[in-house]
């Protein structure tokens, strides 16, 4: 279980988010919009002690992050799997070194034992292992990149809760289907808690059924996709608005033809 | 008035980040102590700085040698001391020319990489998604750096002074036409204890220097391409520059205090 308490978050003297609360339980997937700037991304740097808030706390399973040792946060984030946006691989390894780093730099496992799960991980987030295992991800497309960062993500603590910054930003929308999928397959097969943090509202609507938008550093909704259709808070209908004509496909259907 | 804001600012900046560079550069010795220790990637460093940047120290080297010989032989020629020239380009080149150029070389070429690589890593996530498993990015980038610029810069040095001193014979049998013994007997004659510990104990400290301030600069490194583009120039500047003013308090402070082995 993941909690925000009254989080006041500031980037040297600007203000980034104010009184933020929220309540995320096992096995639940949402997805935190806004738009760009609004300190989405910054929820999933506190979620993951990278940062630490000037006030409020961050709850993982009973125990404050935000409060505890560099080493203890490492135990935290054991539970923690996080796709970064862009996917963040280490552009100096390939993508079997990528995939296996946790393993190659926290166990003992042998070197083949890490290749087969290396390779069984990288069927499960649909790619061809022979393929690309030993490629740089500069050889890569942006969709697979986020793949191999999904997997390098699951492989590395087999975690609990998986965080996704931006997953589907600049890819195609072939790409963006094959990741959303991936997304839903992980919420599903494994019972993972995801929360998703996207300005792509289009997308959100493909990963979850609970929404949270945050709208100059507060929450200014936080419910289910009929509420957030419905909801008439200024600030909220500011940020949706533009978008809504140009849904297309599962958003449209369930956005927009519904009302 | 806003002149004297703008430097109140600049003094503020300035101190803020003396101090940053100063927890940052602790965090760093601290981490060369105690697991795990990264091996593979030490290796790969000494490679990558130390072999790498061999060509342009011995360039650096042979040329700068000769060319402070070729000076110095006309100006000793004047005063029929061409016979000198060994003894002073020892000492030259052992206690200040190998040292300073080997060390702004080595900044120059090196502290430029290491901040683009690391400030490169942090504008794409690397170092956060390497915090986010479980690594301390300290440890596994910025210590097997220092570990490598503290054994490379010293041998490197050596190999300077070691080159410079050819080349600067090559212009004492040619140009100068100083005998060969003569030469040698000069050089062997001042590289004494007092000028090989200076000559030495300058590209260890400059080692520091420069893993320091490139790795600070890589870390704190914000502002996209452009913010990396201008941590990697002033990772370079700020380098050369204290390694010229260490150079000169060092030079200062063990004359004066190993004056009797010079």
């Amino acid at each position: 279980m993941i909690e925000l308490r009254n989080i006041d978050f500031s980037y040297e003297s600007k203000p980034v988010l104010r009184n933020v609360s929220f309540r995320v339980e096992p096995s639940e997937a949402v997805v935190v919009m806004g738009p760009s700037g609004s300190g989405k991304s910054t929820i999933l740097r506190l979620i993951l002690g990278l940062e630490n808030p000037q006030q409020g706390q961050v709850i993982i399973d009973g125990q404050d992050i935000s409060a505890l040792k560099e080493k203890t946060k490492r135990d935290i984030r054991k539970k923690i799997g996080m796709v970064f946006q862009e996917g963040a691989l280490f552009d100096s390894l390939t993508v079997g070194e990528n995939v296996g780093y946790y393993l190659l730099e926290h166990t003992k496992l042998s070197f083949e034992e890490i290749s087969r799960r290396v390779c069984r991980m990288l069927g499960f987030v649909g790619l061809d292992a022979d393929e690309v295992v030993d490629k740089l991800p500069e050889q890569l497309s942006g969709g697979m990149r986020r793949r191999v960062a999904i997997g390098r993500a699951l492989l590395s603590t087999d975690p609990k809760i998986m965080l996704f910054d931006e997953p589907t930003t600049g890819l195609d929308p072939q790409a963006t289907d094959n990741v959303l999928d991936l997304i839903k397959k992980l919420h599903q097969e494994k019972s993972i808690s995801t929360i998703a943090v996207t300005h792509q509202i289009a997308d959100a609507f493909a990963m979850a059924e609970r929404f949270i938008v945050i709208y100059e550093g507060e929450v200014a909704f936080d419910g289910s996709l009929v509420e957030l259709r419905d909801c008439q808070d200024d600030r909220v209908r500011t940020f949706l608005d533009p978008f809504r004509a140009s849904f297309t496909g599962v958003a449209r259907k369930r956005f927009v033809d519904d009302m | 008035m806003s002149i004297l804001r703008a430097i109140n600012n600049w003094l503020k900046h300035f101190a803020y980040e003396l101090q940053r560079l100063f927890f940052f550069s602790l965090r760093m010795l601290a981490a060369l102590f105690g697991r795990p220790f990264y091996v593979t990637e030490t290796l790969e460093q000494m490679y990558l700085i130390g072999v790498g940047s061999l060509y342009l120290v011995v360039l650096t080297g042979v040329f700068a040698g000769q060319g402070f010989a070729l000076a110095l032989s006309v100006e000793l020629s004047d005063f029929g001391a061409r016979t000198y020239l060994g003894r002073i380009m020892a000492i030259a080149i052992v206690r200040e020319l190998g040292p300073i150029l080997t060390g702004l070389m080595v900044a120059a070429r090196v502290a430029a990489g290491i901040t683009a690589e690391i400030g490169a890593m942090k504008g794409s996530n690397q170092i956060d998604a390497m915090i986010a498993f479980g690594i301390d990015p300290i440890k596994k980038i910025a210590v097997p750096r220092l570990f490598t610029l503290v054994i490379m810069v010293p041998v490197l040095t050596i190999i300077c002074d070691a080159i410079a001193i050819l080349g600067a014979y090559l212009v004492a049998i040619f140009v100068a036409h100083v005998t060969s013994t003569m030469y040698w007997t000069n050089v062997r004659g001042r590289l004494i204890f007092g000028n090989i510990f200076i000559g030495l104990l300058k590209p260890f400290v400059f080692s520091f220097i420069i893993a320091f301030i490139s790795c600070y600069k890589g870390f704190t490194s914000e502002g996209g391409t452009k913010g990396v583009g201008r941590a990697t120039t002033n990772s370079v500047v700020m380098a050369s520059i204290t390694i010229l003013i260490v150079n000169f308090f060092i030079t200062k402070v063990v004359f004066s205090l190993i004056k009797g082995y010079l």
